[in-house]
């Protein structure tokens, strides 16, 4: 069933296409909250022993010639990621809403990265796997380059050719397993016992790989840019989803194939996750414009992904399964707030311009949802950011202690970042009166409709706060899923 | 197996070669038909209805031309299903099996989207002429399909080559169209004569011109360090790196992809390359099979395979490097076929069977790309004058399908899926590693992944054209756009279908060409 997300995504996708564009957006809006729905049923019905492993959905021979299967599976990590995926896309088209040129277009490029990533989280085959991974790599030029606002077709070839780039990487790693092991079904290539020789640099590149889009330092330029260049949907989906593609793929296919290749490079990538922690946040105290602020603390958040993983023991890398999840709501929240609710009725993004606004009289409802946002991503308790640091540092206690004081001390400078963005944005000191009524015709013509938050944006900014309290209130709904799906998984063996 | 010997009677021969026959006799028929009707004799002074009357006609004549010929292409491709399989003539000279006629009806598949290419074209001159020269170089490329001979593949690149010169110099009133025919030629005709001089070599060693008992006799016979079999081996394959453009043998490929007329342009990137690889791959890997040597980096070895190799990282960097640095569409389509070239060349470096079906369903659905993506170019061209960036710039606005396709057309080259492009890189590179033990052949898999990298980008700034830039052409050349020509459209949006098709489902070429493969 929850095949089905897939199948739907992409069927609302073509149907774009054909439809006329007064019905784009309730086609979008509705795949999206199919997909969300499928998730959810998934969640409640099925029992958390199914969950345990990798279990096969469909399997059905595609290419003989080569041992191709066209083949879904499912455990616990795999639906945390499907879940936020149809989190992020339903909001995702809320706050595209009054999108209005070449609408169609535009959904049609935002739900085949919907539907790429559904297949990525889903697949149990090595090549579809690598399929739906590419794919989700040219949507996003498209969105970007067509639809983005500052230096966007610089900023949309410079991730598009990173990704690709990382792509190469993980193409090798691929042919590598494949050739070698003779198979691409990932529950047997977890099983085959590949030369420490191979794993020794079949690993690195397959990892580094997906670490390109994972964000992780000092590959990381490009997810600043992209995101400030992005349309604010392509910024929620970058942050969202598609930086989560690398962690999960290095999860369930580097670390899972290669455990000792892992053994030997695990020490490294937790140095990186670290760096990337304490630097981006360093980076994100230092910059004017909003979106790089949060783009750089997607960055940061990554790190603890990648340090989660990479501490491998089952709590970390549980704990890094839920960052995933946790981050890829707050981002999108956040994006939403700085590319939406700010800048279309501002017209800009400068921190010192908007501390002179004093925005939270204008806009109370993007001033709570910024608290909200940042308190969450700052990971105070209550929220779901609190409940995946927390687990992964007590995860990664014992292995990198020292690691984890840094971290710590990382944890202080995104709280300061975080706190700097929100004062200046949101709470500044209203040194004119209010600004709103400067340049709005010359900016942008239907500035008129966007006086106020738009019922749209506030469903889809409470589904995410929505998402992000009921997490931190109640970890193990997911936890108690991920957990086991862990366990499972061989590098831990 | 039929008897190879002179005791076979001509009728018997006729029927074997009634496909090639068809497609002889169609040609002829096309050159009466061209003579006709196309010859409207059009005095010194010509009033403006006169001209368009001659226009008129003109345009009738190149449609019953292609009905013509078109017809004449799918009888033969219907022969070939027909014919016995598994029969050997005069040594070699003409061998049907499954393989030959898998790659006989492709060829066809291909010349046939080249006639419609044609066909759509509003202004062909002389057009009897024209297609009869489309189908005697498709008689060409049957012939060296279907052979295991070197006399007779020699004959059939000479029919392809000396044709695709004419065709490549047949616009008359385009300066680049000449200067492109007369590049082609040189540089053809010397790779023949090279390729000539290394056949003779090689027949003097083994008293042999079979591709079969060439290998024997090498096996046999000789030691395979052989100075003088070394120069025949190489000689012999310059003239078909030539073929493929493979640098540094490509220097003529952007000039006659550029100059020639499109349909020439499409057949030359498309059909002839095929059959090119076709016959490549049957002479290294069935007559020089036992002088294959190792391209493995920890084990190189003299020998057919590592010339290849260097051959195909060359052409993967020049190809797409060159590209880059591009602004005319044509061109950028001539160094990456370059590239393209490379890389199917390393499924034939991998030297197994595996390895050369691979390569072979590469540059099939290549070639079914390129002949779709000129026929966009072509649409372009005719509505705006030219085929630079910046006469595709604002295409979706103006024409969302050819948009669409173009698309379609340009990520499946630059190897993204759901497209054929990407499994067929899959597939080669999967092949070519396992060829060899110990991931032998991974430098070159490195190479091509890092020239596939680069490929994005430049097809990215050709969609960047297409769809984020405004029109730079103003709208009032929108007149009679080709919206009207269904024809056209419907050949480029069957063949993006036919792209988009082979990467959801790329078992039904890819098994089949794995099960004929000998």
């Amino acid at each position: 069933m929850i095949a089905w997300t897939i199948y739907v995504t992409f069927a609302g996708a073509v149907l774009l296409l054909l439809s006329p564009r007064a019905f784009a957006r309730w086609i979008a809006l509705l795949t999206a909250f199919a997909g969300l729905a499928l998730g959810l049923i998934e969640l409640v019905r099925t029992p958390i022993a199914d969950l345990a492993r990798f279990t096969t959905i469909v399997r059905v021979p595609w290419v003989l010639a080569l041992g191709i299967n066209y083949h879904l599976a499912i455990d616990g990590v795999s639906l945390t990621m499907v879940l936020v995926t149809g989190i992020s896309a339903v909001s995702t088209v809320l706050f595209s809403w009054d999108v209005k040129e070449r609408q169609n277009e535009f959904f049609f490029w935002l739900l085949l990265v919907v539907a790429g990533c559904y297949g990525v989280f889903l697949s149990a085959d090595l090549f579809l796997f690598f399929a739906f991974y590419e794919l989700v790599i040219v949507p996003k030029y498209f969105l970007i380059a067509v639809f983005g606002s500052t230096n966007k077709e610089y900023g949309a070839m410079k991730l598009t050719l990173y990704s690709f780039f990382g792509g190469m990487f993980v193409f090798v790693g691929i042919l590598a397993a494949y050739v070698t092991a003779g198979t691409l079904d990932l529950n047997q290539l977890s099983q085959f016992q590949f030369s420490p020789q191979l794993q020794s640099w079949a690993f690195p590149v397959l990892f580094l790989g997906f670490a390109v889009l994972a964000g992780i330092w000092p590959i990381h330029t490009w997810a600043p840019t992209g995101h400030a260049a992005a349309p604010t949907a392509g910024s929620m989906l970058l942050a969202g989803i598609v930086m989560k593609l690398g962690s999960y793929a290095g999860l369930r296919v580097a670390m899972n194939l290669f455990p000792q290749g892992f053994q030997m490079w695990g020490k490294w990538i937790v140095l990186l996750g670290v760096i990337g922690i304490v630097y981006a946040a360093a980076v994100a105290l230092r910059q004017h414009d909003l979106k790089f602020v949060i783009g750089y603390s997607s960055v940061s958040h990554m790190g603890f992904v990648m340090f989660g993983l990479a501490a491998a023991t089952a709590l970390s890398v549980s704990g890094a399964v839920l960052q995933m999840f946790s981050h890829g709501v707050i981002a999108a929240l956040l994006f939403a707030v700085a590319g939406r609710m700010i800048y279309r009725r501002t017209h800009t993004r400068e921190l010192d311009v908007l501390s002179g606004m004093n925005l939270s009289r204008a806009l109370p409802f993007a001033a709570f949802t910024f608290v909200v946002a940042s308190a969450a991503s700052m990971g105070i308790p209550g929220f779901s950011g609190f409940a995946a640091e927390i687990t992964i540092l007590i995860g990664a206690w014992k292995t990198y202690p020292g690691a984890v004081w840094i971290t710590g001390a990382g944890m202080v400078l995104v709280a300061a970042f975080t706190l700097r963005a929100l004062k200046q944005s949101f709470f500044g000191e209203a040194r004119s009166t209010v600004q709103l009524q400067d340049g709005r015709v010359a900016l942008d013509p239907d500035w008129n409709e966007q006086q106020t938050i738009t019922a749209a944006e506030k469903c889809g900014a409470c589904l995410l706060m929505f998402a992000t309290i009921a997490v931190g209130l109640y970890p193990k709904l997911l936890l108690d899923r991920i957990m086991p799906a862990v366990e499972a998984m061989r590098f831990l063996q | 197996m039929k008897a190879a010997d002179a005791t076979i009677s001509y009728l018997e021969l006729l029927k074997f070669a009634s496909p090639e026959t068809i497609v002889v006799i169609t040609a002829l028929a096309v050159l009466a038909v061209g003579l006709g009707t196309g010859r409207v004799r059009s005095t010194t002074t010509v009033s403006t209805v006169q001209r368009a009357k001659t226009a008129n006609n003109k345009s009738t004549a190149t449609r019953i031309c292609c009905a013509v010929a078109g017809l004449g292409l799918a009888i033969s491709g219907v022969v070939v299903l027909q014919l016995p399989q598994g029969t050997t003539l005069f040594g070699g000279m003409l061998v049907i099996t499954p393989f030959t006629s898998l790659f006989k009806i492709i060829c066809i598949v291909l010349a046939f989207f080249t006639v419609l290419l044609i066909a759509s074209q509003k202004s062909t001159p002389h057009p009897g002429e024209y297609l009869a020269l489309v189908l005697f170089a498709t008689v060409g490329l049957m012939l060296l399909v279907g052979s295991e001979e070197f006399l007779m593949i020699f004959i059939g690149l000479e029919l392809l080559g000396l044709s695709l010169y004419v065709m490549t110099a047949f616009d008359k009133t385009d300066i680049r169209s000449a200067e492109a025919g007369l590049k082609y030629l040189l540089f053809g005709s010397t790779s023949s004569a090279f390729t000539l001089f290394g056949i003779s070599l090689i027949y003097g060693m083994t008293g042999t011109t079979s591709l079969p008992a060439i290998s024997q006799k090498l096996a046999s016979a000789f030691p395979t360090s052989s100075g003088l079999l070394a120069v025949g081996i190489i000689m012999t394959l310059v003239g078909f790196a030539f073929k493929i453009a493979a640098a540094p043998f490509h220097l003529w490929a952007p000039d006659a992809y550029q100059g020639a007329p499109v349909p020439s342009a499409g057949f030359i990137a498309s059909a002839s390359k095929v059959a090119s690889f076709v016959v490549l791959g049957k002479i290294v890997l069935v007559g020089f099979a036992p002088v294959r040597g190792s391209a493995a980096w920890h084990a190189m070895l003299a020998g057919w395979s590592p010339v290849l190799a260097v051959l195909a990282a060359l052409s993967i960097l020049v190809g797409n490097l060159v590209a880059l640095a591009q602004s005319n569409v044509r061109r950028l389509l001539a160094y990456s076929a370059v590239a393209h070239g490379g890389y199917t060349l390393i499924g034939i470096v991998a030297g197994d069977r595996e390895g050369f079906s691979a390569a072979l369903f590469y540059a099939s659905v290549y070639a079914v790309t390129l002949v779709g993506a000129f026929g966009v170019v072509a649409m372009v061209r005719h509505e705006t004058g030219g085929d630079d960036f910046s006469n595709f710039r604002g295409l979706a606005f103006r024409s969302p399908f050819m948009a669409g396709c173009m698309a379609i057309f340009m990520l499946s080259l630059a190897g993204i899926p759901p497209l054929a492009g990407f499994f067929g890189k899959f597939y080669v590179f999967s092949a070519a590693l396992r060829a060899t033990p110990n991931h032998g052949l991974l430098w070159l898999v490195v190479v091509a992944l890092l020239g596939s990298f680069v490929s994005l980008y430049y097809y990215l700034i050709v969609l960047k054209a297409i769809f984020v830039d405004e029109a730079a052409v103003p709208a009032t050349h929108r007149v009679d756009s080709l919206s009207s020509d269904l024809l056209q459209r419907s050949t480029v949006i069957g063949l993006a279908a036919a792209v988009l098709l082979l990467g959801i489902m790329p078992g039904i070429l890819a098994t089949r060409i794995l099960a004929t493969v000998p």
